[in-house]
């Protein structure tokens, strides 16, 4: 892991034991740090919005990914039905990890297994590369059949948990999913587990159906919503799961802007996340990552941490 | 050729690519034409770099995008028609809302454009003939290519399909001989291009084609029986266009690709029956 050359942004956090140089993450699944190489050249690496590189999600065996089509457009948001395509765990490691080590920024694996074993395995295997500095477990895809259950049981994730900690004192930051009657008691059976941090929200479940045959559009028959069409149900998500655990969180949802950011921040998050608004501007996080400074500045709401801080405060009172 | 990668993996690079500058930018529309039911529309791109033929680019409309009922969203995928002294020029056909903003436009308004993106046709061997076979709004990304052809001087013949007349006024486009069938048979040779195509392709041919999905099946059909390359620009829905979302993905020999990053121009004989 190459680390940015030490420069004040006056964003910096401490994440999970992760010295970042800002606050602005992007969600797995929403950034190929390869590809975007591929496409914009060594501008895609040396100017990385990111402060930290979340990874596409590595399962144990490759994977082909759902059947095509796998996109919908909704009003201010994206359905996606990807299916997790990656190229397995032994894939990653000889693969993608070379290349992505060669980040300016720790590197967040993401891992995501179908059963307790699978993830012992992955969370055994990643972390042991020193190349990576965070893992990211993705209990929450809600395009995988199997790949829901964990993330929405909460005697599932104690379970996890039990499997996984003792594999490794990296940080495990865990992925939440939207799609539960209440987010609270997975997310408190992650921290009592032993988990490092949460992210969240994963996509909201969602179809579209096709204006021509009247069947569902997407290959896979369901997706998941995502981009601004799904903000407001995400900061909720966050300032719920902030109020129940001491956890530090990384916030997700329809980030598009500076203020979208500080309005997570301010519902408890000490990180978020851009994802959607990527696809719309590849130097999304980067303006994001501006316009938080300038948010913070012109608010008084002082640095990052302390606004995070001041929200837990606030909402553990309530 | 040899990929050997699992499903829905980078393969190796397949043909030219330029490099896009990172981000996007915005740009003035400089012009807007209307030819037959499509809007020609300019905009002028001096800081970004010449794209090769085939590749595309991301464009969104700097406002009203997003306006009423949130849609559009996402940036559009178009290949890039013809490119010029830092001019660049899109072939639009109103097909949705994004299609629809986007032939709104008029000099002095502002687009957001991220680009040149995926890799473009690759040369056809020496001595050879390239054959381009158009269909509908699928002409845009031989326009550029036969000015290019034509500029290093090599032999071309360009072959283009129509709906009906109004459409066939794509056709202009091409400075060189063009042979064009219309469906209705009101202007050209009443046909499907895929006829044309019979009809000329020639031992030592090359194909370069684009059209709609049941178009390209007939041109790979025809390239596979009579033992000719051909390399087809398609086209799937894209979030993103830089192989981030992983979504544009269409099924090839190799498993699924992702247009964005290894195509949109795909080798004909990298597809099998039922692609489409």
């Amino acid at each position: 892991m190459t680390l940015a050359p030490p420069r004040s942004t006056g964003l910096e956090v401490d994440f999970a034991g992760l010295r970042l140089a800002h606050p602005v993450l992007n969600g797995s699944g929403t950034w190929d740090a390869i590809a975007a190489i591929r496409t914009f050249g060594a501008a895609a690496r040396e100017e990385l919005p990111f402060a930290a590189f979340v990874s596409k999600t590595i399962t144990l065996a490759p994977r082909g990914g759902n059947p095509p089509p796998r996109l919908w457009e909704t009003p201010a948001g994206l359905i996606n039905s990807i299916g997790l395509p990656n190229k397995g765990l032994e894939g990653f490691l000889a693969h993608d990890l070379p290349e992505l080590a060669g980040l300016p920024v720790p590197l967040i694996v993401s891992v995501a297994g179908f059963s307790l074993e699978e993830f012992g395995t992955l969370v055994e295997a990643v972390a042991a590369r020193p190349e990576v500095a965070a893992l990211e477990l993705n209990v929450s895809c809600p395009n995988v059949k199997s790949g829901c259950v964990i993330g929405s049981e909460r005697e599932e994730m104690a379970a996890l948990m039990r499997c996984v900690r003792g594999l490794t004192s990296k940080p495990l930051i865990v992925k939440l999913t939207p799609n539960v009657s209440d987010v609270a008691p997975v997310a408190v059976a992650a921290e009592e587990g032993g988990a490092d941090a949460l992210s969240l929200i994963n996509t909201l479940r969602a179809t579209a159906i096709s204006p021509r045959s009247g069947e569902p559009w997407l290959g896979a028959g369901q997706g998941g919503l995502s981009g601004p069409a799904v903000r407001a149900v995400a900061l909720a998500l966050t300032a719920q799961v902030a109020a129940r655990t001491r956890l530090p969180i990384v916030g997700m949802g329809g980030i598009q802007t500076g203020r979208d950011a500080l309005d997570f921040i301010q519902a408890g998050a000490s990180c978020v996340a851009v994802g959607t608004e990527s696809f719309r501007d590849p130097g999304a996080a980067a303006r994001v990552r501006r316009e938080l400074g300038q948010e913070l500045h012109a608010r008084g709401a002082g640095s990052p941490p302390q606004a995070t801080s001041l929200a837990r405060e606030r909402l553990h009172r309530a | 050729m040899s990929v050997e990668l699992e499903p829905g993996l980078s393969a190796p690079e397949q043909g030219p690519r330029t490099l896009a500058p990172f981000g996007r930018r915005l740009c003035r529309v400089v012009a807007n034409e209307r030819i037959g039911p499509y809007d020609l529309v300019a905009v002028e791109d001096e800081s970004g770099p010449a794209p090769l033929a085939g590749q595309f680019y991301m464009l969104a409309a700097a406002r009203a995008w997003g306006g009423d009922g949130g849609r559009p969203h996402l940036g559009r995928a178009f290949s890039v028609c013809r490119a010029r002294d830092g001019r660049l020029e899109f072939l639009l056909e109103a097909i949705g809302p994004g299609t629809e903003r986007l032939g709104h436009m008029a000099p002095g308004d502002d687009a957001w454009l991220v680009g040149p993106l995926g890799i473009g046709f690759r040369d056809p061997a020496p001595g050879g003939r390239a054959l381009l076979v158009g269909g509908g709004i699928g002409v845009a990304p031989l326009v550029i290519w036969a000015d290019a052809l034509q500029a290093r001087g090599m032999p071309a013949l360009t072959l283009l399909g129509f709906r009906s007349a109004p459409y066939a006024e794509a056709a202009r486009l091409f400075e060189g001989e063009t042979a064009v069938a219309t469906d209705d048979g009101s202007t050209g040779r009443q046909g499907l291009v895929t006829d044309l195509l019979e009809e000329r392709l020639a031992p030592g041919d090359e194909v370069f084609a684009c059209g709609p999905p049941p178009m390209l099946e007939a041109v790979r059909r025809i390239c596979a029986a009579r033992a000719v390359p051909g390399q087809l620009a398609l086209e799937a829905g894209m979030a993103c266009g830089f192989g981030a979302c992983f979504g544009c993905v269409v099924r090839t020999r190799h498993g699924y690709r992702r247009l964005c990053v290894d195509g949109p121009v795909v080798a004909a004989a990298d597809l099998e029956e039922g692609w489409e």
